[in-house]
């Protein structure tokens, strides 16, 4: 017995191909006027997994997601999810996944409680089962408190959780997640990341994306990484990092005119050439281990290159895509990509 | 937040759901999917009770204005002039409130909650239907409001409860059907404000052009003709010869047809372009 009623008539839907995939798209596209926000994407997600789409402000994510959920026009390319076709089967699609969007959408003149009973009528359930329904995905996600409180009154977590919960009453097998942890408290985003698990491990498959390396190394089974509309890397999470580094050390040198001498040194130590940061005397040294900083602080001594600051860090998504491009955060969206540093 | 997802609840499994989708929504889920979106749009009333200012407010004072600055001039006296005016507030009244059909749902569209109507599988139609329904309560506040005005001021409809019944029932089916070409101008319009302009410009002409306060004879050629073709004007003639003097007319006909055309149009015009929205 599964828990929506969408299940009770068969209505036989059409399934084309046999990838075997949650989700399969090629060379999607989507134009807003001269701009191409989605510039030939292709994904292919597997059914069970959690996959990590990757990028900075304006990147495409949300619209990729949208085009997928049908709720986008896809102007060029094709989608299928669970083999079935997103542009010629929109309703069938509309009953295998469930979205959480960027921005919460719920109603704020209804409390959590009505919304979720509102949603559960909507998705054909007979009301008294919406309400049980209602009832314990209010109590899964820590909302029994707030459960009658109208939404306008809710934080920002609460929202989000709320959010989240009402795309799973009907169960989808699909789940979009657009940004789910993006503006949470830490503790609130470490729940979160265990939610998202346990989804996987009832059986559905998740497609969220995120700005954050971390969330997507915490996460993903795998992941792609866009910017500007495009798929720039795709791989595990293992794979990024090797690409990456798990971290990076950052060292201003004292005489801007010593770094081709330290790259040199870094070279000899680690066997990897560092990056050279546009400003002057800046030098970012991509490390798969923390440990390994101390080696390179020895070596620049004893080579003689004086240093005026040191820091570790994790990678940024600049170093990401410095890594995996070439180019760092320019082009048209350098100071959105600054904001969200 | 508990970290886990109920043991209880069975695993979900992809194939079964892909084999067990639906490819269309019933009549019936469309229907019952309309009523939960009227349940909905209802509750958003009774929290925003502004929401009612204008239909209590309207009818009350354009009742008392129009019997006491026209009822001379027009009819000779305020009690000989309110069979004439009644009918045409009533029809006034009822339009002007569905306009505002059109206006809420372009501010409810741009609201985050129509993104998971969108993504539901639900009928496109539902979202749209739903607080048309809702507004029936409006209509019916605004109608009833107008003829207990009307008595007040001394108003003895010769139809008797049952004429006047039927009159109110004929108003409330028109702003209903009326409010489908509001709904359409919500789909297309850029904003809230220009849906008011835009609804604006097409209720004006539709009442005053109209035979609702003034008897189409004392209007010129041109005007009148207009005025005779006017759906409007049918509603007017048609709840007057009911609330005056329980008369069934044609004039009932054709205000019935005239809203069925309406409906078959701006309908399927709604859904069309709030789907392209998507
Ligand atoms: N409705 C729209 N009309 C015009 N341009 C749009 C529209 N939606 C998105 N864009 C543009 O498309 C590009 C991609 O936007 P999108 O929202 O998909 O990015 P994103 O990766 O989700 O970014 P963020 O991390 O900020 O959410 C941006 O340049 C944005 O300005
Ligand atoms: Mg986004």
């Amino acid at each position: 017995m599964s828990i929506t009623e969408l299940d009770r008539a068969g209505g036989g839907a059409v399934v084309s191909g046999g990838t075997g995939l949650a989700v399969h798209a090629e060379g999607l596209v989507k134009t807003f006027g001269e701009h191409r926000a989605v510039d030939g994407i292709d994904l292919d997600v597997r059914p069970g997994e959690i996959f990590g789409v990757l990028g900075p402000n304006g990147a495409g994510k949300t619209t990729t997601l949208r085009m997928l959920a049908t709720l986008l026009k896809i102007d060029a390319g094709r989608a299928e999810i669970f083999g079935v076709d997103v542009v010629g089967n929109p309703h069938v699609i509309r009953q295998l996944v469930g979205v959480t969007g960027q921005y919460a959408s719920v109603d704020e003149h209804l409390t959590a409680r009505e919304n979720l009973w509102l949603f559960g009528r909507l998705l054909g359930i007979a009301s008294p089962r919406a309400r049980r329904i209602a009832t314990e995905l209010l109590e899964q996600f820590g909302l029994e408190e707030a459960a009658n409180k109208p939404i306008a009154q809710f934080s920002g977590g609460m929202r989000r959780r709320l959010d989240l919960a009402a795309s799973l009453i009907s169960r989808p097998p699909l789940i979009f997640l657009d940004e789910p942890t993006t503006g949470l408290d830490p503790r609130t985003r470490g729940q979160m990341w265990d939610t998202i698990r346990g989804l996987v491990a009832d059986g559905c498959t998740v497609l969220l994306t995120t700005q954050y390396l971390d969330e997507a190394d915490q996460l993903a089974d795998r992941v792609a990484v866009i910017d500007l509309g495009r798929k720039v890397a795709e791989g595990t999470p293992d794979e990024l990092k090797t690409a990456v580094g798990n971290s990076t050390l950052q060292l201003l040198l004292a005489e801007p005119g010593e770094v081709p001498a330290a790259a040199e040194v870094v070279r000899r130590v680690l066997g990897s050439d560092p990056v050279l940061s546009p400003e002057r005397g800046r030098l970012n040294v991509a490390l798969d281990q923390a440990d390994l900083a101390a080696d390179v602080l020895i070596a620049l001594r004893t080579a003689g290159v004086s240093i005026t600051s040191v820091s570790v860090a994790k990678p940024s998504l600049d170093e990401v895509f410095l890594a995996l491009t070439g180019h760092g955060a320019d082009g048209d969206d350098e100071n959105s990509r600054e904001e969200n540093r | 937040m508990s970290t886990m997802i109920a043991p209880a609840r069975e695993t979900v499994r992809a194939a079964d759901r892909v084999s067990a989708a639906r490819r269309h929504v019933s009549p019936g889920e469309t229907l019952s999917q309309t009523l939960t979106m009227a349940w909905r749009a209802l509750k958003k009333m009774r929290r925003n009770p502004e929401q009612f200012f204008d239909v209590t407010f309207q009818p009350v004072l354009l009742t008392a204005m129009f019997a006491y600055i026209f009822g001379g001039a027009i009819a000779g006296d305020v009690a000989s002039y309110l069979p004439l005016m009644i009918p045409g507030i009533l029809a006034q009244t009822v339009l002007t409130s569905c306009m505002a059909t059109g206006t809420q749902l372009r501010e409810d569209m741009e609201k985050g909650v129509f993104d998971r109507f969108k993504s539901f599988p639900i009928a496109r139609i539902a979202p749209l239907a739903g607080p048309m329904v809702a507004d029936l309560l409006r209509y019916t506040i605004a109608a009833t409001l107008t003829f207990c005005m009307g008595l007040l001021l001394g108003y003895r409809p010769g139809g008797g409860a049952p004429g006047v019944f039927a009159a109110i029932v004929l108003a409330i089916f028109t702003g209903w059907s009326l409010a489908w070409v509001f709904t359409w101008v919500g789909t297309i319009a850029r904003s809230a404000q220009a849906v008011q302009g835009i609804s604006m410009m097409i209720l004006f002409p539709l009442t005053f052009l109209s035979n609702a306060f003034v008897p189409v004879e004392t209007l010129p050629d041109w005007l009148a003709a207009f005025v005779k073709i006017n759906p409007v004007s049918h509603l007017v003639t048609a709840a007057r010869d009911l609330a005056n003097s329980a008369l069934v007319t044609g004039e009932v006909a054709w205000t019935v047809l005239a809203c069925l055309i309406v409906i078959t149009i701006f309908a399927p015009l709604s859904v069309h372009s709030y789907k392209r929205h998507m």
